[in-house]
């Protein structure tokens, strides 16, 4: 099998690695570079716990190699706050209650947060149907819809 | 898993490695389908061939006469926010957003979705639809075919081992004709279809239908075309599709599985080729 070194961004820092060809961003995040954040979930892009963003679009890490990230800047969970500082939408998330288990978590963030680039002002129909790929198992979609609106500044 | 990648930088080299490895190469451009099948152990080439690297394979444009043309490894998303495919039609934007969630319509790409050849999938009978053709290449040269002879079985398509989609065509749309998508999702929004309907139509000066094209997803191993529904509405008018639509029932061959029973996705075939014909009646 063929390595190749991957060259990008996590969450502003410049990092490099050498994969083999067969590693996919979800295991290269977590087990090579101590980004735990970013949960694998069902492992065939359905979940949503391992949502990322690749140059701001939303991918599931589990589904996506390595490889393809290179030279690309890579935002997971742990990229959201600057400065230990939360954005509206983590602080929203906590307010509203928008998790339970929080297993989901961090994907919902993700997801929402690329939602909120996309929609600032989304409607209550865009941010179902936006965030109806994370899942949550605790069932706690009021909470997580409730958050999105107040970080948009709906509520 | 266990393969070497290969990133050529044009369709050239990409043929030359599929000429070097024969079958023991796969190619990949986004990689939904093709991480899932190798994750799985169904798919166990050796060499990799990802086409991301290639720029002629990019890009979405308005052809001189008015037609639309795709690049190969455009994503689901780029073709959803292409102001060029939505000048186009706009039931084109419908089929590409109504694929699974917004993570994999970033990643997956056109004409990885067509080679996929899922029958489930909900591009493939909007571009047959619309009459879309798939340009091909091989070591051997290069062919044109129509989207609607590309499928041939569940997940099986007409393309040789060594043959790469460079481009997908859609032909200009003749004046005042229309299209449409549905899909029925009864249990969650990211789910296949149960049935999926996609219609063109086109009215004669007379008011009466002159031509429309009906092509079924889900409910056979390819996308089923309705021609027994097309030729019972031709030179008719609203008050036939009733009657028309009923023909879909023999037309199409569902399997039975968790999204129903064959006799339940005959009859839902029905109802939602009314539903597609009347929404283009309106």
């Amino acid at each position: 099998m063929t390595t190749h070194r991957v060259a990008f961004t996590l969450n502003g820092a410049a990092r490099a690695i050498d994969v083999p060809a067969d590693r996919l961003l979800i295991d290269a995040l977590r087990d090579e570079l101590g980004a735990t954040g970013t949960k694998l979930g069902c492992g065939i892009g359905v979940c949503g716990a391992c949502s990322v963003l690749v140059d701001g679009e939303l991918l599931s890490a589990c589904l996506l190699p390595a490889i393809f990230v290179d030279g690309h800047a890579v935002t997971t969970v742990e990229g959201l706050a600057a400065d230990g500082e939360l954005t509206a939408t983590q602080d929203a998330f906590i307010r509203d209650g928008g998790f339970q288990c929080g297993i989901c978590t961090p994907g919902q963030l993700v997801a929402a947060t690329a939602l909120l680039v996309e929609h600032p002002r989304p409607t209550p129909d865009e941010i179902r149907t936006w965030m109806m790929g994370n899942l949550c198992r605790c069932t706690g979609y009021y909470g997580i819809e409730r958050a999105i609106g107040r970080a948009a500044g709906m509520t | 898993m266990s393969f070497d990648y290969h990133a050529p930088r044009s369709v050239g080299e990409a043929l030359a490695l599929l000429e070097r490895y024969g079958e023991d190469a796969h190619v990949m451009a986004g990689g939904t389908a093709t991480v899932l099948l190798m994750r799985q152990g169904l798919l166990r080439p050796g060499h990799v061939v990802g086409l991301r690297a290639i720029d002629e394979l990019r890009g979405i444009s308005r052809t001189g006469s008015g037609g639309l043309r795709i690049g190969a490894t455009v994503t689901h998303r780029e073709v959803e926010r292409s102001a060029e495919a939505r000048a186009y039609s706009s039931a084109l934007i419908e089929a590409f957003a109504s694929v699974a969630t917004v993570r994999i319509r970033n990643q997956a790409t056109v004409a990885g979705n067509l080679a996929h050849a899922d029958p489930a999938q909900d591009p493939p009978p909007m571009l047959a639809a619309f009459g879309a053709t798939v340009n091909v290449r091989s070591p051997r040269g290069g062919r044109a075919l129509p989207v609607s002879e590309l499928a041939v079985d569940h997940f099986t398509t007409s393309l040789a081992h060594d043959e790469v989609i460079t481009e997908i065509v859609l032909p200009p749309l003749e004046a005042g004709s229309r299209g449409t998508y549905l899909k029925f999702l009864p249990k969650t929004a990211d789910d296949y279809a149960t049935v999926s309907v996609a219609a063109t139509l086109r009215l004669a000066d007379d008011g009466t239908i002159a031509e429309t094209r009906i092509v079924l997803g889900a409910v056979g191993p390819t996308p089923i075309r309705a021609r027994r529904v097309e030729e019972a509405l031709r030179g008719r008018t609203a008050r036939a599709v009733a009657e028309a639509a009923a023909l879909v029932r023999e037309e199409v061959d569902p399997i039975d599985d968790a999204r129903g029973s064959v006799s339940y996705k005959r009859e839902m075939a029905r109802v939602w080729t009314g539903r597609a014909l009347a929404r283009l009646l309106r």
